[in-house]
């Protein structure tokens, strides 16, 4: 049996199960929201053409309109300055392979629970790394906060206040360490940014994006359902759609789990 | 005397509800500019220009002198009282719907005689009145002859109340509280007697300055609401819909740009997003329900106001495509009220000049405070009209658009 | 000093024909006018092409102008006049048709009234009126005639001291009228508590103070009295008209009519004065107007209206005979034909051709013409005097 059709067959008979991190795109779900002056995500908006009415009588379908970076979502290298000028940078020009790839899995709820700006840095992931073992290349790094579960309420889901926002995510060093140490494919989170909601304020700013896209590597936004992968062990499959010059699209985001 | 308001009791869920009727509403054109100016709220006669004769009824050639150079000119309706009947049969559904229905036959210290509808408190001619021009259910101007001083309820008449769009214990949307104008509104709406008033906002993640003192209010209820996503207009018409009597459409995408000054359209998009698809996502869900409750007992349904803008009429090119979109929804504001008219519900457009708020914040005084252009709105709401041009710099413009549009479009845009 | 208006010598009124008003009908005005036609014909002894001279009231013939009516009825006429004026339309059209055939431009005119009623025809054609109604007045209450009358009957209470008895007995004495004439739609006596009490319409209008609309129609011939010697015909002498449009603009409230203006001249040109009338058909929509005529038409001053009821009774057989066969307020109002109605029944009365109650020794008599509520008054005011030619054998 080939590599392929075990895989097949393993899914088939319940061997490997699939794991959606997907949430569903619908008008409710939180977008994100720049300052006033600047040009704004278009939040996910959906039409109908016709409903099996004088409009269309045997049919039923949709028009719908959202930003690259709606939902759950992937940013490529060239949505950020950083990144702009790298080779097959956007959507449509990342080698498919890239969209495939294992995962490692740092479960950073207890502290997102306490602390709603909790930075994930190079302390924690050598700690993590001690208890799972190292970080392999090209592989996802998703920081787990079960932030998912808060997406029916945009208020606790956005966490804003006087300040801006407040969700948690990497360190500069973090991202420094994942990109120049350990080669990562890229950096997942749930909330609405790979970056901390206060990671304004970080120098420099975004270090995510900034590091991640300008050294060619992508970022995973929205995911869902994080707490049921294993820390190790999982494989991600990530396919944005193949916008032309894309920087991101909203996408369905799969891991393939081994059960126990 | 007028009995005052009481509040009314709960609808019978099992009763049918009855269906609006309208006075006649035919009218020829020159009669026309009495509902032109009673839209605005004004009593207005023709004046002879070359022999001053005042006339009435409306009318192509002056009744004295023959000149065709008849003018439209404001009037104080002050006027006598000499005679009146109590009208106990009509040919018409709607007054025989409403009978006993009063009328007044007054002659006018200017000159004319005209017929009125007579205010209950006016007593027995002869007697001094001062005639209104007032919109009737129908849209046209219905002339209206009161006490010449106030007295006490006077709003409260039966049969001014067919005229005006009193809150008083009606139930009130107004769809963007999240702005200073939103929440004066519900302040001065609540002061006029709504009994409830439904607090509409966008974006409930952010959380906005005056969220806690709206959740105050007893009669406030503080409802998501975001004009661009259909499905959420769609479901709150669907919770709501059939007992909103006035529904105040605030809701504004304010930028400020031109062309040239913002590449791409993602912008202006959004500001026709909110300004005309809000609109029209609002009237197709709220319109019908309010519509079929135009005579639906003491709290009908009653008005749909639209919070436009002065920009509306000429465009003001610093804020190009904010004027664009306003005046989409200027047009799209004139087919509601088309479509609103048979329901009795009265369109109510206002035009505001800049409102001292955020975005008009490097613009040069006057502006108007959200405060007052509240208390505007609720007055024009009391007062029945259908277009508002609250404060000075919309009152201007619109002299100055009356008089000359093109010398308008020239000054704005220099 | 105006100068002096031609009289009417050599003229001739005659042929009363009514066709019986009915309440409701599905006819058209066009049957109405033409039954009439055929009346006239039969009872004028004339054939249909001797008519040379058509003179129409209606106000339910639309689309249809008089001209339609030429080839409706199958008519080659030299002389056509459509008068548009309500009530004042049978004064006018007899001074229209009397000018005529004294000129020699029609030699026997046919003036015929006639309006269909369906049961929406009173609203439809109230709502369409005229101009001023649909823009200042149809939309105030919709109350049609019994409003813009109840403003004129309730002023002129306050200022002269008229009360609804007043009113009262002479719609009394028009139904003891009508109980006489078999083609009056009111077939019961009228008492003054029925009246006081009956239902409100626009106050102080009360249900007996207006008229049934109906259907039906009223027609006459005019021609050269010796045409009507010639047929053998009974006939009637016009001793004087007038008409007045739009009279006394200033008053506020109207109170008076145009009679007031051309009263003097009407009998001056008739050569007889108000007291030797011996009957009066007046226009009686209302019984103000009633008591208006009376007073504009020189029985008495104005404001002595009211004492004058008091003072005289009005059957046909009392000391003021007044609307003998009934008038509108008991017989019926057939739209346009209501001044027709009156001036019928004068021709009736002179000639002996009685259809109820007779004026005994009736010679000359007075009917007078009002009607277009235009706005907020009625704007024709019409009057004549009639005197016997020759009576029935």
């Amino acid at each position: 049996m080939s590599a392929l059709t075990e895989l097949a067959s393993s899914l088939a008979g319940g061997k490997i199960r699939v794991v959606d991190l997907t949430h569903t795109l619908s008008p409710g779900f939180p977008a994100i929201a720049l300052p006033p002056e600047m040009g704004q995500a278009w939040p996910f908006r959906i039409e109908e053409v016709s409903r099996y009415d004088e409009r269309g009588p045997a049919w039923y379908w949709n028009n719908f309109s959202c930003g690259e970076h709606t939902g759950t979502h992937f940013d490529a290298p060239v949505h950020w300055i950083s990144g702009k000028d790298l080779p097959n940078n956007a959507v449509d020009s990342i080698a498919p392979e890239r969209f495939i790839g294992p995962a490692f899995v740092i479960d950073c709820s207890k502290e997102a629970a306490q602390n709603a700006d909790f930075l994930l840095t190079v302390d924690h992931l050598k700690a993590w790394e001690k208890k799972h073992g190292r970080i392999s290349p090209r592989s996802w790094v998703l920081m787990r906060t079960d932030w998912y579960k808060k997406w029916r309420d945009p208020v606790a889901f956005q966490n804003y206040d006087e300040e801006g926002q407040h969700t948690p995510g990497p360190q500069v060093d973090a991202v420094k360490f994942l990109v120049e140490e350990r080669d990562v494919l890229g950096f997942g989170t749930e909330t609405i940014g790979t970056d901390a909601g206060q990671a304004y304020h970080l120098r420099p700013p975004y270090p995510c994006h900034y590091y991640m896209h300008g050294a060619g590597r992508y970022g995973l936004q929205c995911l869902a359902n994080l707490d049921q992968l294993p820390p190790t062990g999982a494989v991600v499959v990530a396919a944005p759609l193949k916008i032309e010059n894309g920087s991101g699209s909203p996408l369905r985001v799969l891991a393939l789990v081994e059960s126990k | 005397m007028t009995t005052p308001l009481e509040r009314p009791r709960r609808k019978n869920p099992i009763l049918r509800t009855r269906q609006p009727t309208a006075p006649p509403a035919v009218r020829s054109r020159v009669a026309l500019g009495l509902t032109a100016a009673a839209a605005r709220g004004v009593f207005e006669l023709q004046v002879c220009r070359d022999c001053g004769a005042t006339q009435y009824p409306p009318r192509e050639a002056c009744r004295a002198c023959l000149s065709e150079r008849l003018a439209w000119k404001p009037q104080d309706g002050l006027g006598q009282l000499v005679s009146e009947t109590m009208l106990h049969h009509s040919y018409e559904l709607f007054f025989r719907e409403r009978l006993p229905w009063r009328l007044g036959m007054v002659r006018l210290d200017c000159g004319p005689v005209l017929i009125a509808h007579l205010h209950g408190d006016v007593a027995p001619a002869p007697t001094r009145v001062k005639v209104h021009a007032c919109l009737d259910k129908a849209g046209q101007a219905a002339l209206f002859a009161a006490p010449e001083k106030e007295t006490p309820n006077m709003a409260d008449d039966k049969q001014l109340r067919e005229m005006t769009c009193d809150p008083k214990f009606r139930k009130v949307l107004v769809t963007d509280t999240k702005t200073a104008l939103g929440q004066a509104l519900v302040k001065s709406l609540v002061e006029a007697g709504a009994d409830l008033v439904w607090a509409g906002h966008a974006e409930p993640w952010k959380k906005f300055a005056g969220f806690d003192e709206l959740k105050k209010l007893p009669q406030v209820s503080l409802l998501p609401l975001d004009v661009t996503d259909s499905k959420n207009v769609r479901e709150l018409a669907a919770e709501i819909g059939g007992r909103v009597d006035i529904l105040i459409n605030n809701a504004e995408h304010h930028r400020t740009y031109g062309i040239a000054n913002r590449p791409g359209v993602e912008t202006a998009r959004a500001e026709m997003d909110v300004n005309y698809f809000g609109l029209l996502r609002l009237a197709q869900e709220f319109g019908p329900a309010m519509r079929s409750r135009g005579a639906d007992g003491q709290s009908s349904a009653v008005a749909w106001v639209n919070i436009l803008s002065i920009y509306a009429l000429t465009n003001f090119p610093p804020h190009g495509t904010f004027s664009a979109s306003k005046a989409a929804a200027h047009s799209l504001a004139q087919c509601l009220r088309a479509e609103m008219r048979p329901g009795g519900v009265r369109v109510l457009n206002v035009y505001p000049g800049p409102i001292d708020d955020e975005w008009n914040q490097t613009l040069l005084p006057p502006k108007l405070s959200p405060a007052a252009l509240a208390r505007a709105v609720t007055q024009a709401l009391k007062q029945g009209v259908e277009d508002l041009y609250p404060g000075d710099v919309a009152q201007e413009w619109l002299a100055r658009w009356r008089d000359n549009p093109k010398a308008l479009e020239r000054e704005i845009s220099v | 000093m105006t100068r002096r208006r031609a009289g009417y010598e050599g003229i001739a009124v005659a042929v009363p024909v009514t066709v019986p008003y009915v309440r409701y009908s599905i006819r058209g005005a066009h049957w109405w006018i033409g039954k009439a036609m055929a009346e006239l014909c039969r009872r004028g002894r004339v054939r249909k092409e001797e008519i040379d001279g058509l003179c129409v009231a209606s106000f339910t013939l639309t689309p249809d102008v008089a001209v339609g009516l030429t080839q409706h009825l199958g008519m080659t006429v030299r002389w056509l006049d459509h008068v548009p004026l309500g009530g004042g339309s049978a004064v006018v059209s007899l001074r229209r048709a009397a000018r005529a055939v004294q000129s020699g431009d029609a030699t026997i005119v046919a003036c015929v009234a006639g309006d269909a009623n369906h049961v929406d025809s009173f609203r439809l054609n109230t709502a369409n009126f005229s101009l001023f109604a649909r823009d200042a007045v149809y939309a105030y209450g919709s109350g049609g005639t019994y409003a813009s009358f109840a403003f004129l009957t309730a002023h002129y209470m306050r200022k002269y001291g008229a009360t609804r008895e007043d009113f009262g007995k002479l719609c009394i004495a028009q139904r003891q009228n009508a109980l006489k004439n078999p083609n009056a739609l009111f077939k019961k006596p009228l008492t003054m508590e029925e009246y006081l009490n009956a239902r409100p319409l626009a106050t102080p209008v009360h249900l007996f103070d207006a008229v049934m609309p109906c259907a039906g129609a009223d027609a006459f011939l005019v021609m050269r009295s010796e045409d009507a010697e010639a047929r053998g015909l009974p006939w009637v002498r016009l001793l004087g008209t007038m008409e007045r449009l739009n009279s006394f603009p200033q008053d506020p409230v109207q109170e008076r009519g145009g009679w007031v203006l051309d009263r003097d001249e009407l009998y001056a040109q008739a050569g007889v004065k108000p007291a030797d009338m011996d009957f009066f058909q007046a226009y009686d929509d209302y019984p103000v107007i009633n008591v208006m005529q009376i007073e504009d038409l020189g029985f008495c001053a104005k404001g002595e209206g009211p004492q004058f009821v008091r003072s005289h009774s009005f059957t046909y057989n009392g000391s003021f005979p007044f609307n003998t066969g009934g008038g509108q307020l008991s017989v019926g109002q057939a739209g346009a034909a209501g001044g027709h109605l009156g001036l019928v029944e004068a021709i009736r009365q002179l000639t002996g051709e009685y259809q109820g109650g007779a004026v005994k020794d009736a010679e000359v008599g007075l009917v007078s013409g009002f009607g277009m509520i235009n706005y907020d008054r009625g704007l024709c005011c019409g009057a004549a005097i009639l005197a016997t030619g020759k009576r029935v054998p």
